[in-house]
């Protein structure tokens, strides 16, 4: 770890919070209705779809409103990719995907996973990336964050149930704020490198003589809402890596940058739905102690590197280098391990698989979290309002109080709800790794053996009912078995938990605010942070620490005594 | 439910419309207009021939070259086919690589980046200190003199981008590329 690394790192820090505060309050406005800069496309959107902007619609209809647009992006989605041969826009002359592939891949991109079970130079279209990927990156995001902001205004209205329009939140979402985010960011990559061209892989002799065919393709657009959406899916198969995704440092700055700012800025856009700014400051400040304590870990355990390759005469000032390139350097590469696996976006800059044990159970344990530190844009709000319930119910058995959170009395409905949803994820991630740990066509994918085969096979069900994306990269993940379970981990990721969290806003949404007392504990405090943290913390721990142990741990030790696979 | 499947169906249709089609082709042609280069990939064209990308590492084996970082993509730096070892911190496979690298590369302690594989497979990078390594090797096979050759080395090395983003690092395309002129020129 070095001074000018760490500077680098609190740079790229300051750049997201500057940003945040402010975007904080624009979403808040767009959310209102109050920005409509694009008002003739919003309404022409309203008037094809028969919409109502202004109509307010329960949870249930909100709910069922946001599964029916899934529902149709996944099916679009899904055509494309089969059909991408007969498609326009295909250089390369790419065939259909299989249709374990295809599923696995729309289910990824509509549940704003992005695992990538192939690689985009090699198998997809310009057409299959741009009018499929590159708009559910766009169409997951808005979900997400449409969702966020109903769950937002369920703390600050009393005795209604109405949450707001569906329809209206992801148009506004969609237009007013990814899109031109996206614009801006797409051109910043153009001029930083990155490709956004139609024309087909370009042909070179190199200096030795060498024939190298160079891929190439309208990337840059695609790259900028792959971060903004914390979406994760490359362009190119090694993702932020390849010279044409992440071309820079200060490229993969403006990458760190974008996968964290919507996150963070929601925190604030919910202080301002409820009224009360101190509240989301608070969550926004938990989020951030999380990612720097992460990022720390992970920086010192890539730097000290791994005692085995010094013994082979490996210089150990650089750190663990496998699987990174050079104009990075490990801060960098350390912020966005800990940004992408907590904020649920899965891109990378560098190969987890081949990090030290610890370097790599840090990604793999923000993800188990519940990916809420910083979390997808709209998840990672919703997910930690959850934990936030869960916190103020811990504190009002501590002291013998019905538990409140921004004046909504929290009672055994909402608890039994929430724990359903904090469930979904340790049921998925342990359940279906344990069954592919039997199952001799599963572990057949497994690119290890030893403790690190444990760690490629829990870390693809972390990542995938995570809904992030990341990988081990070693596993074999193109197989009917992962293809199909994968996929289904991450529907439930994605909506066997936010089916719960609705039904949480619906019945606060109903119930009416009772007045501040005494005896009321403030979540605004450091007193709430640190509960907060503690139960995200503990909630995580007593789940997952006997597999990492098993894992990465149990690897670490390996490593320690010069053992290997 | 007709009232939940047209909106569905019409916003899914028209987004494509707009943020698959229309957007990326408008950013191509104001990409293309303002940064033709970069758009197109980078390209470095040399007597009217393309010989690679700035952005994309190249395989170098020539005792005259400087080489690059060890690759997993494809035979070495296959860039259609960009990728990493993917192997852990304990695995067998790579410490036979790795020990096989140390003793072409050496005398210990190596370079970490010249024993360890890049993440992309297609680094354009390696570190000024790597490179410094080299320096004896090119100079031998190319009959140059040494200093000559440190001095077109310090000319290629990249500080961090804006003073302070990145790492201190030399493009090895740039740098053969430069050799090969001095030779040129020097003849």
């Amino acid at each position: 770890m070095t001074l000018i690394g760490w500077a680098q790192i609190a740079l790229v820090v300051a750049a997201i919070l500057a940003v945040a505060i402010p975007l904080g309050r624009y979403i808040a406005a767009v959310a209102s209705g109050r920005v409509g800069w694009l008002r003739p496309v919003e309404t022409l959107m309203y008037r094809a779809g028969g919409i109502d902007p202004q109509q307010g619609q329960g949870w249930r209809l909100y709910a069922i409103s946001m599964l029916a647009v899934n529902a149709a992006g996944f099916l679009l989605l899904y055509l494309i990719l089969r059909l991408q041969g007969m498609l326009p826009l295909n250089p390369r002359g790419f065939e259909g995907l299989s249709p374990w592939l295809a599923f696995n891949t729309a289910v990824s991109f509509v549940s704003n996973t992005n695992w990538q079970a192939y690689s985009g130079e090699a198998a997809i279209s310009y057409f299959a990336q741009m009018a499929g990927l590159a708009v559910q990156n766009f169409l997951s995001a808005s979900t997400g964050i449409a969702l966020a902001l109903a769950v937002s205004r369920a703390f600050a209205r009393g005795g209604v149930s109405d949450l707001g329009n569906f329809w209206a939140d992801f148009t506004r979402v969609t237009l007013y704020v990814l899109l031109p985010m996206a614009t801006v960011v797409g051109l910043a990559f153009v001029a930083m490198g990155v490709p956004q061209t139609f024309a087909d892989y370009a042909s070179a002799t190199t200096l030795e003589g060498a024939a190298q065919t160079i891929p190439l393709g309208p990337a840059a657009f695609q790259i900028a809402i792959k971060h903004l959406g914390t979406n994760g899916g490359g362009f190119f198969g090694v993702n932020s890596l390849h010279p044409f995704e992440g071309p820079s440092a200060l490229a993969t700055a403006l990458q760190i940058w974008s996968q964290a700012v919507i996150p963070f800025a929601l925190c604030l856009t919910f202080g301002r739905i409820v009224g009360d700014l101190r509240q989301g400051r608070a969550l926004m400040l938990v989020m951030l102690g999380f990612v720097l304590v992460a990022t720390l870990a992970i920086y010192a355990a890539e730097a000290s590197g791994n005692p085995i390759m010094a013994a082979l005469g490996v210089d150990p000032a650089q750190g663990n280098l496998e699987g990174k390139d050079v104009r990075f350097g490990l801060a960098l590469a350390s912020l966005f391990t800990a940004t992408t696996t907590g904020a649920s976006c899965g891109a990378v800059n560098a190969m987890f698989s081949s990090f030290t044990p610890l370097g790599g159970l840090v990604p793999m344990f923000l993800i188990q979290l519940g990916e809420v530190l910083p979390g997808g844009v709209g998840s990672g709000l919703y997910g930690i309002l959850i934990f936030a319930l869960l916190a103020v119910f811990v504190a009002g058995l501590m002291v013998g109080r019905t538990p409140e959170y921004l004046g909504k009395k929290i009672q055994a409905r909402e608890i039994k709800l929430a724990m359903l949803a904090v469930l979904v994820l340790p049921a998925t991630i342990l359940g279906f790794t344990a069954v592919s740990l039997v199952l001799p066509q599963a572990v057949a994918s497994l690119a290890h053996a030893g403790p690190h085969g444990l760690s490629e096979m829990l870390y693809a069900y972390t990542s995938a009912s995570g809904n992030n994306g990341s990988a081990f990269g070693g596993l074999t993940a193109d197989t009917p078995w992962l293809n199909t379970t994968l996929g289904i981990a991450m529907l439930l990721g994605r909506f066997a938990y936010v089916v719960p969290v609705m039904a949480i806003a619906g019945s606060l949404a109903a119930k009416v605010k009772s007045p501040e007392g005494p005896g009321t504990l403030p979540t605004h405090g450091p007193l709430f942070a640190g509960l907060l943290a503690g139960v995200i913390l503990i909630l995580g721990g007593l789940q997952f620490l006997p597999s990492l142990a098993l894992g990465p741990l149990a690897e670490h030790f390996v490593m320690l005594a010069g053992q290997t696979f | 439910m007709a009232n939940i499947l047209r909106p569905a169906a019409t916003t899914v249709l028209l987004f494509t419309g707009l943020l698959g089609l229309a957007m990326p082709f408008a950013m191509t042609g104001i990409a293309g207009a303002i940064f033709p280069l970069q758009a197109g990939g980078s390209l470095v064209v040399q007597d009217g021939r393309v010989i690679g990308s700035a952005l994309i590492g190249q395989s170098f084996t020539a005792p005259r070259y400087f080489h690059p970082r060890p690759s997993a993509a494809g035979e070495g730096y296959d860039a259609a086919a960009g990728a990493a070892s993917q192997l852990g911190p304990t695995s067998a496979k790579l410490v036979d690589a790795v020990r096989e690298r140390v003793a072409a590369a050496g005398p210990a302690p190596v370079p970490a980046d010249a024993a360890m594989a890049s993440g992309s497979g297609l680094d354009p990078h390696i570190s000024p200190e790597n490179a410094e390594r080299q320096i004896a090797r090119v100079a031998a096979a190319r009959n140059m003199p040494v200093p000559r050759l440190r001095a077109l080395l310090a000319e290629h090395v990249e500080g961090r981008e804006l003073g302070i983003l990145g790492e201190r690092r030399v493009n090895v395309l740039a740098l053969n590329r430069a050799l090969d002129a001095a030779d040129r020129s020097g003849r």
